[in-house]
């Protein structure tokens, strides 16, 4: 019987190192490729880490792509801030302030965040183009707000609707109206809400690319598009890449490991139905 | 009503994102629509007010039958390939990931943190980094040679092979062969169930549209001129293979929430009823995990049915080998300026995903009402 236990435990722990191993060697790659001196990176030994450890990839990459982050990092903030401020109000009418046909309209909002941006791509071209907005950073912190709106009310909703009714409602009795219960009760309980939110888009827009390559002028690229250049010739050396690659990776890496349990959660509440 | 003045307030404050939404998801679509029916496009297509005359159905019987779109054929049997192929990835190695960690083995979080890592990266990072692990004569291709096998020599990105292939012009007859064979279903599924006669019913239309494709289509014309061989492009799989590393903690972490969720009396019951661990996740965990594979499903469809950045940054727009119809819009409307056709391809796009997405929220929106 204890012999029994024990393969099975080590059939486990054999797969799940294996797996390990597997996540983690696309980032060891990048790692040793980018501390290498190009001269020192070929093919045959692409595997191997480096004999002398060059840093100057990274200053070279930041170089590049330092426009490119300060960009998205502008982008990300502002979008976020409002997109969550937003969320937040919406949520808590969905979910503390129904009105008829509020779940037919909260559906139809949903419908938002599910269909593929193609598909609104060319309007949204031309709309900020009339609106004078195309090429810029706050053309594209627009697009991200508005098309934001599905997923952050989303999350808010079902964040408010653990709150107690009979605790809006004896505040009502108390003569709080639509704002006071708003400040007084929900806003105190949604610090974990709005993290949620916040990681969330901050994450997306960061990582967005389409209207980012679209939408925006060279000197308003995202970091991914800067990425995407830098990394798109063909006669590159490796080092540059992977450097670019850690940076551009690097704020939502950092919140990952960090807030991971946070990020987890938005991730499963675009898939958990509402 | 003692409230009414703060429910008008509350709805004061949703209406601007009602109309936001109104205006920029569903106004937007239906202007889309109607750019997939103009020409636009043609001559000075950035103009302000650029020239645009409607003209019907033409740009998307151009994309399925035009002699010069056999790109977008080959894309949307891409788009297939890799949305068939994605899924039943990352679901395979999500459940497989999520079963190991379901007894909570030691450093749980540890490997739970390394396996959803991926999927909080850009597809623009993981692109570029998969790009130089498949390099052809480095990277995966030469693991094996690290414990003395011959290493790969395969071609991840740039292969020009293509296997599974079929000719364009045969595609309404396999299509009337499938929904035949669906038809079919139904009637085995009523007779099943014991209604003979409505089951009957449906071996009318199957019988129907069997009798065209293998008698009846020789005497319809044939949608294109030429015949055109389509397939599953060899080099797609590297695509494939990142996006399921990207994705497959995804299906874990969704997973993992089901089966935390069985509760421990279910589970009790399952042993003492002398089930093992393995037939315990087959009979007893996997189809209560139903819900959760069907969220990932949509999930993952409508991901890969839209999949333009990572494509882009593995193997750049102009391969047509891996190419989809998210990157063939992108260059037909932001490289020709043909917005016209751009939206037509959007529209074939939006469809497919509408597919997936409609029927789910659907039966979310039931589920709340209930």
């Amino acid at each position: 019987m204890l012999k029994r236990l024990d393969w099975g435990k080590i059939v486990v722990y054999t797969s799940l190192t294996l797996f390990a191993l597997i996540y983690l060697m696309p980032i060891y790659m990048t790692l040793i490729t980018a501390l290498k001196h190009p001269v020192n990176i070929s093919l045959a030994t692409a595997w191997q880490p480096p004999r002398d450890i060059n840093w100057g990839s990274f200053a070279e990459a930041y170089g590049k792509l330092g426009p490119n982050f300060m960009n998205s990092l502008y982008l990300a903030v502002s979008a976020t801030v409002i997109s969550a401020i937003l969320g937040s109000l919406n949520g808590y009418v969905f979910s503390k302030w129904k009105f008829p046909g509020n779940e037919i309209v909260f559906t139809l909002v949903l419908f938002g965040m599910f269909i593929p941006y193609q598909i609104i791509l060319i309007p949204l071209f031309r709309v900020l183009r009339q609106l004078n907005l195309y090429g810029g950073i706050p053309g594209l912190a627009l697009a991200h707000i508005v098309y934001g709106i599905p997923i952050t009310s989303l999350i808010f909703r079902n964040f408010y609707a653990r709150i107690p009714d009979s605790m809006i409602e004896s505040a009502q009795m108390d003569g709080a109206g639509f704002f006071g219960i708003y400040r007084r009760i929900v806003l105190p309980l949604s610090v974990p809400g709005f993290v949620v939110v916040v990681i969330w888009q901050f994450t997306q827009i960061w990582n967005e690319f389409l209207w980012g390559i679209t939408l925006t002028r060279h000197s308003a690229n995202p970091i991914t598009v800067g990425l995407a250049q830098l990394a798109g010739g063909q006669a590159v050396s490796w080092n540059l890449p992977m450097a670019g690659s850690l940076l551009a990776a690097f704020p939502v890496l950092i919140i990952y490991i960090l807030m991971g349990r946070y990020f987890i959660r938005g991730l499963l509440a675009g898939s958990v139905k509402g | 009503m003692k409230f009414q003045g703060d429910r008008t307030v509350a709805l004061l404050i949703l209406l601007p994102s009602l109309i936001l939404v109104g205006v920029f998801v569903y106004g937007f679509i239906g202007q889309t629509v109607y750019v997939s029916l103009t020409d636009w496009g043609q001559g000075a297509a950035l103009a302000e007010n650029p020239e645009m005359n409607l003209i019907g159905l033409k740009n998307y019987g151009e994309l399925f039958s035009g002699f010069l779109n056999s790109r977008f054929r080959q894309d949307l049997v891409n788009a297939v390939f890799y949305t068939v192929f994605l899924v039943s990835g990352a679901l395979g190695i999500g459940l497989i990931l999520a079963i190991l960690l379901d007894r909570g083995p030691k450093g749980e979080s540890v490997f739970r943190t390394i396996f959803l890592y991926p999927m909080s990266l850009s597809f623009i990072v993981t692109g570029t980094i998969w790009r130089w692990l498949l390099a052809p004569r480095g990277g995966i291709n030469k693991l094996p040679e690290m414990v003395g096998l011959p290493g790969i020599g395969f071609r991840w990105l740039n292969s020009r092979q293509s296997v599974l292939n079929f000719n364009w012009q045969d595609l309404p007859q396999i299509t009337a062969i499938v929904v035949a064979v669906i038809f079919f279903y139904i009637v085995f599924q009523q007779w099943t169930k014991g209604r003979k006669k409505k089951g009957l019913l449906s071996l009318i239309p199957a019988g129907a549209l069997l009798l065209w494709a293998f008698w009846g289509a020789k005497f319809t014309p044939e949608i294109l001129p030429v015949p055109e061989s389509h397939g599953f492009n060899l080099a797609t799989i590297g695509v494939i293979i990142t996006a399921i590393w990207q994705y497959s903690g995804y299906t874990m972490a969704l997973y993992l929430a089901g089966l935390r969720g069985i509760s421990e009396d279910l589970r009790e019951a399952a042993r003492l009823d002398g089930a093992n661990q393995f037939q315990y996740y087959l009979n007893v965990a996997i189809p209560i995990l139903k819900p959760m594979t069907m969220s990932a499903i949509i999930i993952l469809a409508h991901i890969s049915l839209k999949m333009f950045a990572l494509i882009f940054a593995m193997t750049g727009p102009d391969n047509a080998q891996t190419s989809h119809p998210a990157v063939l819009m992108y260059l037909t409307t932001f490289r020709a300026n043909n917005f016209a056709k751009g939206a037509a391809i959007a529209v074939v796009l939006f469809a497919m995903v509408a597919v997936f997405i409609v029927p789910y929220l659907i039966s979310a929106y039931r589920e709340r009402r209930a």
